[in-house]
């Protein structure tokens, strides 16, 4: 009887929604969580904060930020993914919700979240010091080709998103990805403070966070791992322009609901989100983290992230990583 | 510069964001379980309609605070706000327990504008020379400085020698429950999930020094005696705080130097820095055996040490735009987001910005004086409260504010673990203190460790073949030697030694 009654009642809302995503015009009646997997003061917290602050103008109730950091991401990728979907808890999933499962860290995938709309696209770079003997990309890779293992590399905690990025490159250039050695960091700061201490030869951070002290003339950019230079530094060679196999990769950050988060909830969030990235708040926002705008909604974005996933998942297995 | 600079400060916008700025880093700061972190993050959004000078002045003016008020309640409660407060919380906590509360917060705030103001002049004059050195501090250096900090708190604690070791043992154990930092294995967590990332230590810290100490009161029980405790005038508390900042200026200027050139370096902070000017002002002083029992020659040399370290931290972020910590990662944040680029050019290109920074960080430390002065004045009161009503409350909001830190309830387990082992700890006469700056530290000394080791493929030769790594881990190794000996010289007395270890009345 009573699955008689479910069964009534999941037709009828089956019926309805169709009608009711075409409208979008959910809208939150009392605060809603902003989840950040990753810590204070990091690239997706300001983003995040960023939208957060323009959604809670937006649609008039607060919209709280916090920082579900540890165990690499998993604690706050599963707090969003297992909130209730109810539009009054979203978060900012990252590229790490494609690589966590791989290395086995968690059995959460993209499935498990409702992706609304890309925030922040963030390619690597492969940086040396100044002083450096190493002048281009070619330098570097012939240098670790001739002397495997002599070189160190830091960016990120091993399986990393910027380890992924170097140990990528060298296998997709027929190279072992252990030819330049990995050395675990807590995050894209103090591997460059490693690397201005001559602690490592090579940082692969997002360009974005090097950008600073590369202007300076502290650091050297042998390449940026995108398919186009950066406006902020035009000088910089794309990986696309100069490496043979064309590599390129990027982190990601988007803001996404809990799995199974209703269409009309999901379009109200992507419509309200699209409008704000054309805002010029935002573009000054972008431009001053030397980032460009990013566009993209739900239906593409999950597209986007399901090849990133493959992707992510082929490199991980070439690496000797995945579990 | 100066002029545009002054002028750029002395603006009635920028005064008032910094006297409501040191107010919310009060309010902040003295609630236990809120960090300076959290403070400045919340912060972000409002400084995107601020104006460049007085975005920053927000920041520093909150940090700045809520250093200092995370000492009010580590005196009043024996809750400390930060782990920098955590090196002199037992001195502060039992003097105000001898009716002086005011004082030695008025000591702990003048102290800590004395630090602050300090640290900025060091900053104005030299910031673009100490970053240069700063940036310098690889895995090597950062291992032995940690490795200088655990060492001072076996030099600074209140015990015996091999009670300290005890105590900095458990926090070290405490600090390797969760995953492995290099090869991501989970350690002592039984399967739980949220022990993964560890025990966290503000959780760590109010069970240790809060809840054992609501434990030692159930214990008294109806016998206690005082059912509150005496205030001082504010006339009286004032006076006798400014009277002892005179006698101690020596100790003062040196922590604050100190504690500047510690904060500046990336791997420290206000808690290495606090620890050790606190171990050096024991050494230096003629009375270092009222060290953890009330010394305000401690309270003054941590408290001044810590607050120089806030500004100290500025450096690396300042001249390389590599943030030291996670206030100076968000400040970063807020800088660009005001299209200035943090590096040595910000001093030529934008002076007037970074006059006005300095300048906006020393009126904070002035308004602070004002600011705290009401906060501490308003909150002593509460030990008009009589104890049997106090006592449950702290024990309601030290597991309220675990908590809420980390919104899991296994932070109230922590709570509850760590309180009983801090009763009987205490009842030993184990100090607790380096218990606490062990599971601070506990993990950047073995991240810094492993990755030397991974650069070194294993090689311990190359822990001593830069040069500053090979200062830092001589002075390590020969303070190592001179504690081994002191333990012997213990032991061999045997009792004899008994009188260094307070025991409980």
């Amino acid at each position: 009887m009573r699955s008689l009654v479910s069964l009534v009642a999941a037709a009828v809302a089956l019926a309805a929604t169709p009608a009711l995503a075409q409208d979008c015009d959910w809208t939150p009646e009392r605060a809603v969580t902003y989840v950040v997997p990753w810590g204070a003061g990091g690239g997706t917290d300001a983003n995040s904060r960023m939208l957060a602050s323009l959604l809670e103008k937006k649609f008039g109730v607060p919209f709280n930020v916090v920082n579900r950091t540890g165990g690499n991401g998993v604690t706050g990728h599963s707090a969003i993914a297992h909130a209730a979907p109810d539009g009054y808890t979203v978060g900012a999933v990252t590229v790490e919700i494609n690589t966590m499962h791989h290395v086995g860290l968690t059995d959460m995938t993209r499935e498990d979240i409702t992706p609304i709309a890309l925030v922040d696209i963030v390619p690597a770079s492969v940086l040396v010091k100044a002083d450096s003997e190493y002048e281009t990309l070619e330098d570097l890779l012939a240098a670790a080709k001739a002397n495997p293992g002599s070189l160190t590399a830091s960016g990120t905690s091993q399986g990393g998103i910027w380890h992924l990025a170097l140990a990528g490159l060298l296998n997709a250039e027929g190279m072992d990805p252990a030819a330049i050695r990995w050395i675990p960091s807590k995050g894209a700061a103090p591997a460059m403070q490693e690397l201005m201490a001559g602690g490592v030869d090579v940082a692969t951070p997002a360009l974005s966070e090097g950008k600073a002290l590369v202007e300076q003339g502290e650091l050297k950019a042998l390449a940026y791992m995108h398919t186009d230079r950066m406006k902020a530094l035009p000088d910089v060679p794309t990986t696309a322009e100069v490496l043979d196999s064309g590599w390129t990769l990027a982190a990601w950050i988007t803001i996404s609901g809990p799995g199974g988060l209703p269409d009309d909830i999901t379009c109200s969030y992507e419509k309200a989100v699209l409008e704000i990235v054309d805002t010029p708040e935002w573009a000054e926002f972008k431009a001053s983290r030397g980032a460009d705008v990013v566009k993209m909604g739900s239906d593409e974005l999950a597209a986007y992230m399901e090849k990133s996933d493959a992707a992510l998942g082929s490199t991980i297995q070439a690496i000797g990583l995945a579990k | 510069m100066p002029t545009d600079a002054l002028a750029a400060v002395f603006t009635a916008d920028n005064l008032t964001v910094i006297v409501i700025a040191t107010l919310y880093g009060t309010f902040v700061g003295a609630m236990p379980g809120l960090t300076a972190t959290m403070a400045v993050a919340l912060l972000v959004p409002f400084t995107y309609f601020m104006d460049p000078v007085p975005a920053i002045s927000a920041i520093t003016a909150t940090t700045t605070t809520a250093i200092f008020a995370g000492d009010i309640a580590g005196a009043l409660l024996r809750m400390p706000g930060t782990p920098a407060s955590a090196a002199y919380v037992d001195d502060s906590f039992r003097l105000s327990q001898e009716g002086s509360a005011r004082k030695i917060l008025f000591v702990s705030l003048l102290t800590a504008a004395i630090g602050g103001i300090v640290g900025v002049a060091i900053l104005a004059l030299a910031a673009p020379q100490l970053a240069r050195f700063a940036i310098g501090f690889s895995s090597f250096e950062n291992f032995w400085l940690a490795t200088l900090g655990i060492t001072c708190a076996i030099l600074a604690g209140s015990g015996t020698v091999a009670k300290n070791f005890a105590s900095l043992f458990l926090g070290l154990f405490v600090a390797s429950i969760g995953i492995d930092v290099a090869v991501g294995h989970p350690r002592f967590t039984f399967g739980n999930v949220e022990l993964y990332d560890g025990v966290s230590f503000i959780p760590a810290m109010i069970g240790l020094f809060a809840m054992s100490e609501v434990l030692r009161n159930a214990r008294a029980g109806a016998n206690v005696e005082r059912l509150t405790l005496s205030l001082e005038s504010v006339a009286a508390a004032l006076s006798g705080a400014v009277g002892a900042i005179g006698r101690l200026k020596r100790v003062i200027a040196q922590s604050s130097i100190l504690g500047t050139l510690i904060g500046a370096l990336p791997g420290a902070g206000a808690d290495i820095a606090a620890w050790i000017a606190y171990a050096l002002a024991k050494r230096g002083s003629k009375t270092p055996e009222r060290f953890g029992k009330g010394s305000i020659e401690g309270i003054a040399a941590g408290g001044s040490a810590n607050n120089a370290g806030v500004a100290g931290a500025w450096t690396p972020a300042l001249v390389f735009g590599i943030p030291g910590d996670s206030v100076t990662a968000i400040a970063i944040g807020v800088l660009f987001m005001k299209g200035l680029t943090p590096g040595p050019q910000i001093f030529t290109n934008d002076p007037t910005l970074v006059g006005a920074l300095f300048g906006s960080f020393f009126v904070a430390n002035i308004v602070m004086v004002f600011t705290g002065g009401l906060a501490i004045l308003a909150a002593t009161m509460i030990l008009k409260v009589p104890r049997t009503v106090l006592m449950p409350m702290v024990l309601l909001s030290s597991l309220v504010g675990a908590y809420a830190i980390t919104g899991s309830t296994l932070a109230i387990w922590i709570v509850l673990v760590l309180g009983i082992a801090g009763f009987f700890m205490e009842e030993n006469g184990i100090p607790m203190a380096p218990a606490i700056l062990g599971i601070v530290l506990g993990r950047v000394l073995e991240d810094n460790f492993m990755v030397s080791m991974m650069k070194s493929q294993g090689d311990l030769v190359a822990f001593f073949e830069r040069p500053v790594a090979a200062v830092l881990g001589a002075l390590t190794l020969f303070l190592w030697a001179l504690l081994l000996i002191r333990a012997g010289l213990q032991l061999t007395r045997g009792r004899t030694s008994a009188h260094l270890t307070p025991e409980e009345t």
